[in-house]
């Protein structure tokens, strides 16, 4: 019913009261107690205690954006395969093992994605080149998770 | 049919609604139009969200959840990351040299009025459906009626992954 | 009728003359708001208490126990006069019961909020701003659906398990910003590590969810409830018929693999990294400073509290007791008004004490486990957990397919199913 969206909007609308509530009473009682001293050692970044070096950037690790995109692929996986775990047990006795080997194909090309994606190393979190090294090179370079400390 | 406007603005459903269609225009515009990268990644987020709002006005419970957890938890997530990743992103302004801001609002008004024209002239269908379990007809659609579709966008997702994998993939430079 | 409007005018008869929205919207409102006051702010604080103490276990040394309700009683005159009673032995040994402390998350609390609100000069003003109600609001929102008690909950929803996965990944933005807007380095790369490692192990978590689902028919959390009362044939199964001790312990695994995907959702020991106290002083809500901070705070423990009564839902009956619960619905359904009341209490008793039990469980972890790296993390994600969660769903399901095929196979005449 539509009521029940409406409960979830409640909900969030209190958290979001919770918090607008909670900072304006922290914004009063600061007021008063006037504990607003900002000095520029309070205002810059915290860096344990040291001087911040360089700008607020980090180098671009494909890692994540890699990890993202898997995310994305066998996220739509979950939310496709949600509906049918729902009907699985209704529609049993019509289907019969054809129900079974429907989701049984749609899981199986994507694990099969994920082999693939797994064996050419993109799971990998610490990128390795994987072609053209050298006996030397493999050896100094940690190939595989068991080698990293 | 002006009367069942008079009606339903006095319906509290109607304003949630015009809330939620504000909020999903307004953060929109934002994207759009917003001069700073980082804030137009971060307005998509209410404009998600608000989709997802209108996704419920129509009863589409798990479409709503499932635009959450896909466009939310994962397609906005990989744009910040893009977004955030990128050097020196708070320097950059962005401006578009070719804009024509005098052609653009005329055409956008033809547009506007054309919708708002179809849309107070059609005839709608009021649909009192009760609200049913749509991930039930949805399940039933996939084994059913659309299995096909179910197996092939398996397949999609296969060479989603697949490509996106090898366009992210470091090459192999030159040592 | 919607069944939370018919209550109210069951039970409040004033309400008959309101408008039917502004019925709904006040019952959820009392509700929300006694969620918000007894399982988030409080249970925050309690957890903290204990958090402490069991750290202070774990390195051999007290935990705070100066700030309680012993030290209140030597405060003031009037009931240190009262606390020399104590001295009688028989109230000095039930005093002894009582921890010392309980009161320290009270004192910081109010210590939080009378801190300096500090904002780096830096800081993106807007984006530091709204992080806070972006990840409060995802975390709160997912106690909308859980059933605290039998056939009670705020919002009963078809699609209930997927309505949770779907809003507590507003989080993950919300934690975006925070790092973004705090204009920290170290604060940023917190924020995405958080964010990564929140979003891989969804997955896991989504499909030994949907082990649970595929077992119950249904997504709605109240029904997966109810279809845990009885199990292995047996009408008052009691514990038996929790969904964990389901085909003789094999849903023990999509169970564990829930919990640890749901630990690292949470960012807790062991897969803390992101607010590393070693590495990353606290990730993403470095910068936050006094009750800015809080909101964070309160948003990790509710949402350890929301996985664990995640898990004891799908898992292990939700508000359902031990024994058989029919047993007790027999003794209370003859009690009227007196009866309802208790049977809401036993519910949520049971409800309580096993997602509590969870947090706990998560407490001890974190001050037991050392912390996983960050590919160790990943790896476990994706090469441990993602492959055992798949090929247990589809044995899972398997047996379910091969357990209807022996049912229907012993029914000489199987109705027609008409479609």
């Amino acid at each position: 019913m539509r009521y029940d969206y409406v409960g979830v909007l409640v909900y969030l609308a209190l958290a979001v009261v919770f918090v607008l509530v909670g900072m304006t009473a922290q914004r009063v009682v600061s007021w008063f107690l006037r504990t607003n001293r900002p000095n520029e050692a309070k205002l810059s970044p915290y860096e344990c205690g040291e001087e911040p070096i360089g700008g607020t950037f980090i180098k671009f690790n494909i890692r994540f954006y890699v990890m993202a995109l898997v995310f994305i692929v066998f996220d739509v996986e979950v939310v496709l395969l949600f509906p049918w775990a729902a009907v699985f047990n209704e529609l049993y006795a019509f289907y019969r093992m054809a129900l079974f080997w429907d989701m049984l194909i749609f899981v199986g090309i994507l694990a099969f994605g994920l082999a693939y994606v797994w064996g050419k190393g993109d799971l990998d979190w610490i990128m390795t080149f994987r072609k053209h090294l050298s006996p030397a090179e493999k050896v100094a370079r940690p190939q595989s998770r068991k080698e990293v400390a | 049919m002006i009367a069942a406007l008079g009606l339903a603005v006095k319906n509290p459903a109607t304003w949630v609604f015009l809330a939620f269609a504000a909020v999903t225009c307004g953060s929109a515009l934002v994207v759009a139009v917003s001069r700073s990268l980082v804030y137009s990644a971060y307005a998509l987020l209410l404009t998600f969200f608000g989709v997802a709002g209108l996704y419920a006005f129509l009863d589409a419970d798990f479409l709503a959840a499932a635009q959450l957890l896909v466009y939310v938890g994962g397609i906005l997530v990989l744009i910040l990351f893009g977004v955030m990743l990128t050097h020196k992103i708070r320097d950059i302004n962005l401006s578009n040299e070719s804009t024509n801001p005098v052609v653009g609002a005329v055409i956008s008004g033809f547009l506007f009025l054309a919708l708002a024209y179809v849309s107070l002239m059609t005839d709608w269908q009021v649909v009192e459906h009760p609200a049913s379990a749509t991930s039930g007809e949805i399940g039933r659609a996939f084994v059913g009626k659309y299995l096909l579709p179910f197996e092939v966008s398996s397949v999609l997702l296969l060479g989603a992954l697949i490509g996106a994998a090898y366009l992210a993939r470091r090459e192999k430079r030159e040592a | 009728m919607h069944p939370v409007i018919t209550f109210a005018h069951n039970v409040l008869p004033f309400t008959k003359g309101w408008p039917d929205w502004v019925v709904y919207v006040a019952i959820v409102f009392v509700v929300a708001f006694g969620i918000l006051n007894t399982l988030v702010a409080p249970l925050t604080g309690i957890s903290t208490y204990i958090e402490r103490r069991m750290a202070g276990r774990a390195q051999y040394r007290w935990g705070p126990n100066r700030v309680g309700f012993r030290s209140l009683l030597d405060a003031l005159p009037v009931t240190r006069w009262i606390g020399r009673m104590g001295d009688i032995g028989p109230v000095k040994a039930i005093g002894r019961l009582i921890p010392g402390g309980l009161l320290q998350f009270a004192a910081d609390g109010l210590k939080l909020f009378t801190k300096e609100d500090i904002i780096p000069a830096k800081a993106d003003k807007f984006l530091f701003r709204a992080s806070p109600y972006v990840v409060m609001a995802g975390s709160f929102a997912a106690f909308a659906v859980l059933p605290v008690s039998f056939n009670f909950r705020a919002v009963n929803f078809n699609i209930g398990i997927f309505y949770v996965l779907g809003i507590s990944s507003l989080v993950v933005p919300g934690i975006l910003m925070a790092g973004w807007g705090s204009a920290n380095k170290w604060a940023l790369f917190g924020g995405m590590r958080s964010a990564s490692q929140i979003v891989s192990y969804e997955i896991p978590v989504a499909i030994s969810l949907m082990t649970a689902v595929m077992l119950a028919g249904t997504m709605n959390m109240t029904d997966i409830v109810n279809a845990q009362r009885s199990g292995y044939g047996i009408e008052k199964a009691g514990a038996l018929g929790w969904y964990v001790f389901r085909y003789g312990g094999l849903m023990i695994v999509p169970f564990v693999i829930y919990f640890i995907g749901g630990c690292a959702e949470v960012n807790r020991t062991p897969f803390d990294l992101p607010e590393g106290e070693s590495e990353l002083v606290s990730g993403y809500h470095t910068e936050y400073s006094g009750f800015r901070w809080s909101f964070f705070f309160m948003a990790e423990y509710s949402n350890m509290f929301a996985v664990g009564a995640i898990a004891t839902t799908m898992f292990l009956g939700g508000p359902l007791p031990p024994y058989p619960v029919q047993l007790t619905e027999q003794l209370f359904g003859g009690m009227g008004h007196l009866g309802m009341v208790l049977r809401f209490l036993e519910g949520f008793a049971w409800f309580f004490i096993k997602s509590y039990f969870f947090v706990l469980v998560m407490i001890h972890m974190r001050w037991t486990l050392p912390r996983y790296r960050v590919d160790q993390l990943m790896h476990l994600c994706w090469k441990v957990l993602l492959p055992i969660a798949l090929v247990w769903f589809v044995l899972m399901c398997g047996v379910r397919a091969v357990r209807m095929e022996m049912k229907l196979a012993a029914q000489p005449a199987v109705a027609e199913v008409t479609r």
